[in-house]
């Protein structure tokens, strides 16, 4: 994309606007630079679920995800935006595709030498279950993508909504180079009700939201080190944070890299203490983890 | 203390399997103890085999029966990326020389029943570790490393993600035992408020939401389906099967040049993969 | 889900040449996706109405919230899409109605959007 505008951070009237309460197309828009929004495989193209009207549930035209090319900060950028009211915000075959698609793409446009980077605003409950092992390969794929591509260029996912993010699409946020989440953002492998199936009530309450909201929000998070800022909810704020990260380039160590960091803390754990959102952020803010022994009690 | 689980449906066809394909190879030493390594050759070439395990002794209960829980996930990416950079480091003082050393294969033995449920695991992140080992596994294929994941049990959900799913080929027993889905079934039906009846007449016509295998084949992700007598108790001869499967599929890696997952966009339910890929492309903007 | 196709009348003057293709809405819960474009074929003077809906309503719903609609405004000549997902009949008055006027206007862009009335979604594994 050619720098025709360079627009972005010193507009004349600033409104207040709140990242969350936009929808998909609308956070795909307003994070580009203005005028630069060029849509693919929108709504009128009418590329739907092949599978969801065969179990008599209602399509959406563009299957739950916004794909646009443009500038931000006049440099050229794709954004996939997830759509959280449609279906969870849950990926199916087409859906999945266009994620993947569109980072592939991204990296031919770098291996041809133009330096497009890519923003994922992700508001996703992970699989949509009513396309399941294709939502699951799509995925698969999508994680494929961000790995190749972010050796070249940024790629930024964004968490927000009151959906967050989940599901195997928590495992491409941690993928990466960099990512940012609002205050109201959440961020987690597992949904709050599958845990308490899975494992039951006494290992995790799906009631219990002052809990799931401590553990998996964005301060939370941005304090554990699972995420490079939480910003609030002002769209300016959020964009800000985008062309920060991406002034930045590809990040010397990728977040998914810091194993040894990790597998360290994660051997301090006391399991007599019941974990919470203190005692997780007690545990991976420790310094030196290194001379902690395997069985670690100390706390 | 929260009580360890009760050791119901531990599973050791993973162990099995490791134990049968590795029996001329060397023991490895991994960094958790719920993960085995094993390296020897698959033909003539350097071979690396993996397996996550139940391990009843887990820090962390919840992955105490095979799950890829906290330690696998950031266990695997340790276990990967050193021997990523081991092979990386040896081809490029190598290459000069044009001696005949490649990169290792790798090859994932699959057995998952799920990704690690619990409240250590949200709390703890257990969704960056799963995206330490699938992006290990990534990184591993896009090096080079032709990556072979082996389903001999259940590949499911996060946990097949992070460990077999980002693989330039993936084999299946051609067994019942065998599962690869999203969610199981049970608690599939509760999250989609139909009955598990339901979901059965479903899969009946709607192959990504089928349990069997060979639906799941029709949506072209497989390599291979493999026949053997005894998917729990391999015979010699089931062992040698797979062992030419194996190495057949590492020759059909080796001799692609692309080190990406098209691949697996031609199966005949997977159109609309297809079709979005063909029109995004189509409407791409190139300055 | 049920599917219908309502065909009317439109009213004359509306020109479907001077139509934006519009989409606005989702298809979360109690709400819906409405799509207005032109007809490919600019001299049909009809308003064609494919709807999908999610909840156990009649055709007969759908005509008398249209005759409610033209009764405030003129119907274009138009291909309009609906998906519903139970919507009250309240918001899809209101839908239709931003469709219309968004579509009808030259200032908008194709495909603009109004905000979302956040839902919490299913909860998924993976």
């Amino acid at each position: 994309m050619p720098s025709k505008h360079s627009v972005g951070v010193s507009m004349p009237v600033k409104k207040y606007v709140h990242f969350a309460d936009l929808n998909a197309r609308q956070r795909a828009r307003q994070l580009l630079d203005e005028g630069s929004f060029h849509e693919l495989l929108g709504p009128f193209d009418r590329l739907m679920s092949p599978w969801l009207t065969q179990q008599d549930i209602v399509s959406q035209s563009d299957d739950g995800v916004v794909i646009a090319q443009g500038c931000i900060d006049g440099k050229p950028t794709v954004i996939a935006a997830i759509e959280g009211g449609f279906q969870g915000g849950s990926l199916g075959e087409v859906a999945g595709a266009k994620i993947a698609g569109a980072l592939e793409l991204a990296l031919e446009d770098n291996l041809a030498g133009i330096p497009t980077a890519a923003v994922l605003i992700l508001e996703t409950g992970g699989v949509r279950l009513q396309e399941a092992n294709l939502g699951l390969a799509a995925i698969a794929e999508i994680q494929s993508a961000i790995v190749a591509l972010r050796e070249h260029q940024p790629v930024i996912g964004i968490i927000t909504g009151p959906v967050g993010c989940f599901g195997g699409m928590s495992i491409a946020a941690g993928l990466c180079s960099y990512l940012l989440m609002t205050r109201e953002g959440r961020l987690g492998l597992n949904g709050p009700q599958v845990i308490e199936q899975e494992a039951g009530i006494e290992e995790y309450n799906a009631q219990d939201k002052p809990f799931i909201w401590g553990i998996s929000g964005g301060l939370q998070r941005y304090q554990t080190g699972f995420v490079d800022a939480c910003t609030g909810e002002d769209l300016d704020a959020v964009r800000e944070a985008v062309i920060t990260v991406r002034q930045q380039g590809i990040p010397e160590h990728h977040r998914s890299d810091r194993w040894e960091h990790f597998l360290a803390l994660l051997h301090t754990l006391d399991p007599a203490e019941t974990m919470d959102a203190a005692v997780a952020k007690a545990m991976l803010t420790r310094t030196s983890a290194e001379d902690d022994t395997a069985t670690g009690a100390q706390s | 203390m929260i009580p360890s689980e009760t050791p119901t449906a531990m599973t050791n066809r993973g162990q099995c399997w490791f134990d049968a394909l590795s029996t001329e190879m060397r023991s490895i030493p991994t960094p958790v103890a719920s993960l085995q390594a094993a390296e020897g050759e698959l033909g003539a070439h350097p071979c690396h085999l993996l397996l996550v395990k139940p391990d009843p002794d887990n820090l962390y209960p919840r992955a105490r029966q095979g799950e890829v829980g906290l330690l696998e996930g950031w266990g695997l990416a340790q276990h990967l990326n050193t021997l990523i950079e081991a092979d990386a480091t040896q081809f490029e003082t190598t290459a000069s020389t044009n001696s005949r050393i490649t990169r290792r294969t790798i090859v994932a033995l699959v057995d998952v029943p799920s990704q690690a449920y619990g409240r250590r695991e949200e709390a703890l992140g257990i969704h960056q570790a799963l995206a330490a080992a699938a992006g290990a596994y990534a990184r591993a294929r896009q090096a080079g490393h032709p990556v072979i994941a082996l389903l001999v049990g259940k590949a499911m959900s996060g946990a097949f993600l992070a460990h077999g799913y980002q693989a330039n080929a993936i084999l299946a027993l051609n067994d019942p035992g065998v599962l690869i889905h999203a969610m199981g079934k049970a608690a599939a039906a509760r999250i989609t408020q139909r009955s598990e009846e339901d979901l059965d007449r479903l899969a009946a016509t709607i192959p990504p939401m089928a349990y069997d295998l060979k639906s799941y084949a029709s949506l072209g992700l497989l390599h291979e389906l493999l026949d053997v007598d005894n998917a729990d108790q391999p015979s010699d001869q089931d062992v040698r099967q797979v062992k030419h499967a194996l190495e057949a599929a590492q020759a059909h890696i080796m001799a692609q040049q692309d080190r990406g997952l098209s691949h697996r966009l031609a199966g005949k339910n997977r159109h609309a993969s297809r079709e979005v890929r063909a029109q995004l492309r189509a409407q791409w903007r190139t300055p | 889900m049920n599917t219908f196709t309502l065909t009317l009348s439109a009213q004359e003057r509306a020109s479907s040449a001077l139509l934006t293709p519009t989409q606005v809405g989702c298809v979360a819960s109690g709400d819906l996706e409405v799509m207005v474009e032109p007809h490919r074929h600019p001299a049909s003077e009809q308003a064609v109405i494919n709807i999908q809906s999610s909840g156990s309503s009649s055709a007969e719903r759908w005509t008398h919230i249209f005759q409610l609609i033209s009764q405030q405004q003129p119907l274009p000549p138009m291909r309009m899409d609906i998906h519903d997902f139970a919507a009250t009949p309240g918001v899809v008055r209101l839908r239709i109605e931003q469709a219309l006027e968004m579509a009808q206007s030259s200032m908008t862009q194709p495909s603009v959007n109004q905000p979302n009335t956040p839902q919490e979604g299913p909860d998924h594994a993976i």
